[in-house]
């Protein structure tokens, strides 16, 4: 290609490349297995993932500007490769691709967290969810880098540093949004009351998660909470805005008592998966 | 074409205003260095409304494809530019001092190391 | 970039009167109309702050901008399956697609805005209704397959298209193009390949797959613009060297490199003219209804309507984070003079 467009050698700054990270392609050839628990344990990961991603892929060609189209774009890809990763680790269990489980679970096999399904809303609430879930993601695959499994350590490795990015992201917009406008200050408060009551369901130590932590494979979800919550207070005070003082919402278990738009989400992403059961794309 | 006398000048100029004077945000040029040992080059612009976004924003535009390991931005009224080559001599002092250049110097040739 | 030339007229015969200023600025402006010419005839680059004919800046604005408008709505159809896409992996693609072509936007209005049109004047005249952009953007994307079409047919066609206006005479034009199609080269083979997987997979599958290229297949090739003797304004951006070729010249390379991929796809390109033509060396192919063109680019495309009240739409729900960070700034500017006052 380059040569028939005359590229010249000392054009570095368009010299591209695929880089050298994992790839959920690689996983899958590397032929790591997982037993049941971690292979539950992927799925609830690979679930939050997967359904922030779908929710910030409507954002594009509706960002406030171009270049915000992009930056949500990249953090969606990031947050979709995690999700393939988690997936394709879950799907070795059952002898499952990570297709079978986006597309071929029920409502009610979702363990996504009520705070990733929560619609996008405006611009703040959209920041507001992202930094609550980053800081939560940070913190989590900060930890999960030790993990006693191989692959769940790899990949939270891998993501650790995208999650560190998405994490400025959230908290650059929630410093211009606060100290932006009266009308940006108030959606920005407005965003974080919206999200509010479901932050603590990110800290239950839910079924298999619980026991796995106490073999070193999974980290304790109410372990992170003191770090996240000092982090996110610190920045909110940063910016000039309040705390939410909003009670958490009931039942945050990830299981029986997940939020009405899961259905809407999950309605929309495998209407056409599984109107062609078996075929491939 | 034929050789221009005045008259046959047609309507035209050179821009006199910085466009992005027109724009919410500032624009801002974007310089990427794509591995270390090279200089950062110009890779192109965008807008945003302040540096670090502008960086930011130059991370999630113009390294997509790994073409970067380390960006500069800067805004583009900061930039003071020569004036193009037609408009008098700012480049002519360069030309004709070959002198300047090992390949002037023939009597060497054939002498190792020189 | 800002420049502080001041603007220069053309130069109107000033009459017995020539002051010295007028003199400098005729002089300035013949010598520059003069290396303008030098610059086209020794195929050179012009580059931003270079003296250049209004003409050639409009042309260039308004050719430049349109290709950013295009894709800009272009990521509407595509963006319309991100969130339905029926795997995982074709949802990244997609939706990296549609990003870069955000991206591709972004690097062509930057071409045009060193030409002395801001962006936010551009984004005006698309949210206006005045600007023009490509008019296959106006049909709805219906079907899966569709996103393989867009991506075989029509990113192929705009390829044909960019691939020679990286060579444009304007620089920044030709620079970002290089950056676009270097990017692009995955768009394609991506859109071929999903057709492919298509027309190999269930009779439903491959149903769906002819059905999108029997829809695309003609106003793909009509995105190379109207027959060259209908179309006005080629002639002149030939001579300036910003079009190297014709639109006719372009379509029919671009037909021509299709037969075959159809045939690899093992789907049929719905013309029942098109056949090879031995004596030409290239594929006849049959006209193309030129009456739906024309209406299209008017504003009747079907999503016409659609199409700009999305795009309306973003604008107006972001205006206020706009305005919120460019305030930000502004408070921070402000505080940063302050600061910079009291350690003086």
């Amino acid at each position: 290609m380059s040569e028939a467009l005359g590229f010249t050698a000392a054009d570095s700054a368009t010299r591209i490349s695929a880089g050298e990270a994992i790839t959920p392609e690689e996983l899958r050839s590397a032929g790591a297995q997982a037993d049941e628990d971690t292979a539950r344990y992927a799925l609830i990961l690979g679930d939050d993932s997967l359904i922030l991603a779908q929710r910030l892929g409507h954002w594009i060609s509706r960002a406030p500007e171009l270049e915000e189209d992009i930056a949500l774009g990249n953090i969606a890809l990031d947050l979709l490769g995690h999700a393939r990763f988690f997936l394709t680790y879950a799907g070795t269990a059952w002898g499952k691709t990570e297709d079978d489980l986006a597309y071929f679970r029920e409502e009610d096999e979702f363990r996504s967290a009520r705070l990733v399904e929560q619609d996008n809303g405006d611009f703040a609430k959209t920041i507001a969810r992202q930094l609550v879930f980053s800081f939560y993601a940070h913190e989590l695959y900060r930890r999960l880098v030790d993990s006693s499994d191989q692959t769940l350590a790899a990949i939270a490795d891998k993501a650790l540093k995208e999650v560190a990015y998405h994490q400025d992201h959230a908290g650059q917009w929630l410093l211009r949004l606060a100290g932006g406008t009266d009308e940006s200050r108030q959606r920005m408060q407005a965003g974080l009351e919206a999200v509010w009551a479901y932050v603590e369901e990110l800290f239950a130590d839910v079924e298999p998660t619980a026991e796995l932590a106490g073999t070193g494979v999974a980290v304790l979800p109410s372990s992170l909470r003191e770090n996240v919550m000092n982090g996110l207070r610190h920045l909110i005070d940063q910016a000039g805005l309040e705390m939410p003082d909003v009670k958490a919402a009931f039942g945050a278990d990830r299981t029986g008592r997940f939020s009405e738009q899961r259905g809407h989400i999950l309605t929309e992403m495998q209407v056409l998966a599984r109107r062609h059961p078996g075929a491939t794309w | 074409m034929s050789k221009p006398t005045t008259d046959q000048v047609p309507d035209g100029g050179v821009v006199a205003e910085d466009p992005a004077d027109h724009s919410v945000w500032p624009l801002w040029e974007v310089f990427v260095r794509s591995s270390r040992g090279l200089s950062h080059v110009h890779a192109g612009s965008l807008h945003a409304p302040d540096p670090a976004m502008a960086l930011r924003n130059a991370r999630d535009l113009y390294t997509r494809r790994n073409e970067g390991t380390s960006l500069w931005v800067v805004p583009a009224a900061e930039i003071t530019a020569s004036d193009p080559d037609a408009k008098g001599g700012y480049f002519e002092s360069a030309q004709g001092k070959s002198y300047r250049h090992a390949t002037y110097y023939t009597q060497s040739e054939g002498v190792p190391h020189l | 970039m800002a420049t502080h030339t001041p603007q220069l007229h053309a130069v109107d015969a000033p009459g017995e009167q020539i002051t010295a200023e007028a003199q400098r600025a005729a002089d300035d402006a013949r010598l520059g109309w003069e290396r303008f010419q030098e610059l086209i005839e020794q195929d050179k680059r012009v580059e931003p702050r270079d003296w250049m004919p209004n003409n050639y800046r409009k042309t260039l604005v308004r050719q430049v901008s349109q290709h950013a408008h295009s894709e800009i709505i272009g990521m509407q159809p595509e963006g319309n399956w991100i969130t339905r896409a029926p795997s995982l992996k074709r949802k990244a693609v997609l939706m990296a697609k549609v990003q870069d072509e955000a991206g591709h936007g972004l690097y062509l209005y930057s071409a045009a805005e060193t030409l002395g049109t801001s962006r936010d004047q551009m984004y005006q005249q698309l949210y206006t209704g005045q600007a023009k952009y490509s008019s296959i953007f106006n049909y709805p994307a219906r079907t899966w397959a569709d996103i393989g079409a867009i991506g075989w047919l029509v990113d192929g066609a705009a390829i044909t298209n960019q691939v020679p206006l990286c060579r444009a005479s304007y620089g920044p034009y030709g620079r970002a193009m290089v950056r676009i199609c270097k990017e692009e080269s995955f768009h394609q083979r991506q859109g071929w390949e999903i057709l492919y997987t298509l027309s190999h997979g269930t009779e439903e599958q491959k149903q769906m797959a002819q059905n999108a290229v029997d829809r695309f297949y003609g106003p793909a090739l009509q995105m190379f613009g109207p027959p060259d003797d209908e179309s006005p304004n080629s002639q002149q951006s030939m001579a300036w060297k910003i079009k190297r070729f014709s639109n006719d010249d372009l379509r029919q390379r671009f037909v021509d490199m299709i037969v075959p991929q159809a045939e690899a796809l093992g789907l049929t390109l719905p013309d029942p003219d098109l056949k090879w033509n031995q004596k030409r060396g290239h594929y006849d192919y049959g006209d193309l209804d030129w009456e739906e063109f024309f209406s299209v680019v008017k504003g009747t495309g079907p999503l016409s309507h659609q199409r700009l009240a999305h795009y309306r739409a973003a604008r107006d729900d972001g205006a206020w984070v706009r305005e919120a960070a460019a305030a930000y700034a502004a408070k921070q500017a402000e505080a940063d003079r302050g600061s910079a006052l009291l350690r003086a």
